[in-house]
């Protein structure tokens, strides 16, 4: 019963009460909450310490936040594992519209077949739309000082003006991409 | 087992993320798109839930489970730092759909392709600390 109670899609303020209660958790688990760091962090691991001074320090001081990390991907297989529902995403009809515009079909699982299936992976565009989306994402992150969660939730909580300027810049280049780009590229 | 914590914390980030579809290219697109209350919903409880319980943290000088105090260390001051590096950011977030926890949370899922947006990510912050000594902060 209760699986089946979660394995519906939640309502987006239980899922908004469960990123607080996780903030919460690592602030008093004497951490904060920052996921990009992550990045650097493996980096470092890597052993790019050796090469580049911005990654020469004590990683093993993150190793939590690598735990945090593993716990993540944890999570995200029991959510398809044990507690999938059979339901597509349900996004808006106006969205269905205009991607389908751009000739991505309507939801019938989390993500697009036309970006993240194999079949798209394998084509040049697929690829590249993926490597460098990540590296955005990986350049844009280190160089703004923290991503969604460090920004957004903990930076914003905690009323941080560098957090705002830095989730305007978010949406700038997400509505870049979102009306300039994406018609370009599909 | 000290990490354990971290982990089930982890756990619990990747399950919320999965199940309020906020790992979903789809909810993304409508987000930017404007076309929905969904993810707006999320991020604004979290904040509002946030900016609660750090004004409380703060007013009661609240301590870790170890007894530490919270510290909350303020962002340095800055303009083209933040506004550069996040709208770069902010195009790869509507491109991949996902910002760095859900790249990792979609691996879980079984959505391999996400493998190559990590390696991705992994090869941007590390051109990051290559150049950073030439960018405005």
């Amino acid at each position: 019963m209760i699986v089946e109670f979660l394995s519906q899609p939640w309502p987006w303020y239980t899922s908004g009460a469960v990123i607080a209660l996780v903030m919460v958790l690592l602030l008093f688990f004497g951490k904060s909450f920052g996921f990009s760091s992550n990045l650097r962090v493996i980096c470092a691991a890597c052993g790019a310490g050796k090469h580049v001074k911005f990654f020469d320090f004590d990683w093993r001081s993150q190793l939590w936040n690598l735990l945090f990390l593993l716990g993540a991907i944890i999570g995200g297989l029991i959510s398809s594992e044990f507690l999938a529902g059979d339901d597509a995403v349900q996004i808006s009809q106006a969205t269905i519209q205009d991607l389908s515009v751009l000739g991505i079909s309507a939801p019938d699982d989390l993500q697009p077949e036309e970006i993240f299936s194999l079949d798209a992976l394998f084509t040049v565009r697929g690829f590249l739309i993926l490597l460098i989306g990540g590296f955005m994402i990986g350049f844009g992150s280190r160089y703004a000082g923290g991503c969604t969660s460090g920004h957004a939730i903990s930076g914003l909580s905690n009323l941080q003006l560098p957090s705002l300027i830095a989730v305007i810049g978010f949406f700038i280049g997400g509505l870049i991409t979102t009306w300039v780009l994406l018609p370009l590229i599909f | 087992m000290k990490g354990l914590k971290y982990i089930l914390a982890g756990i619990l980030f990747g399950i919320v993320m999965s199940k309020s579809e906020a790992i979903s290219w789809f909810r993304i697109q409508e987000m930017f798109r404007f076309q929905s209350f969904h993810m707006y919903g999320i991020i604004g409880t979290a904040v509002i839930l946030g900016t609660l319980v750090t004004y409380i943290i703060k007013k009661y000088k609240l301590r870790d489970y170890q007894g530490n105090p919270i510290v909350f260390t303020p962002k340095e001051k800055s303009v083209p730092r933040y506004l550069i590096g996040g709208t770069i950011f902010g195009l790869g977030w509507a491109l991949t759909g996902a910002c760095p926890g859900p790249l990792f949370v979609n691996i879980g899922h079984g959505y391999w392709a996400f493998l190559v947006a990590v390696g991705g990510a992994l090869a941007g912050t590390y051109f990051y600390g290559l150049i950073r000594e030439k960018l405005p902060h």
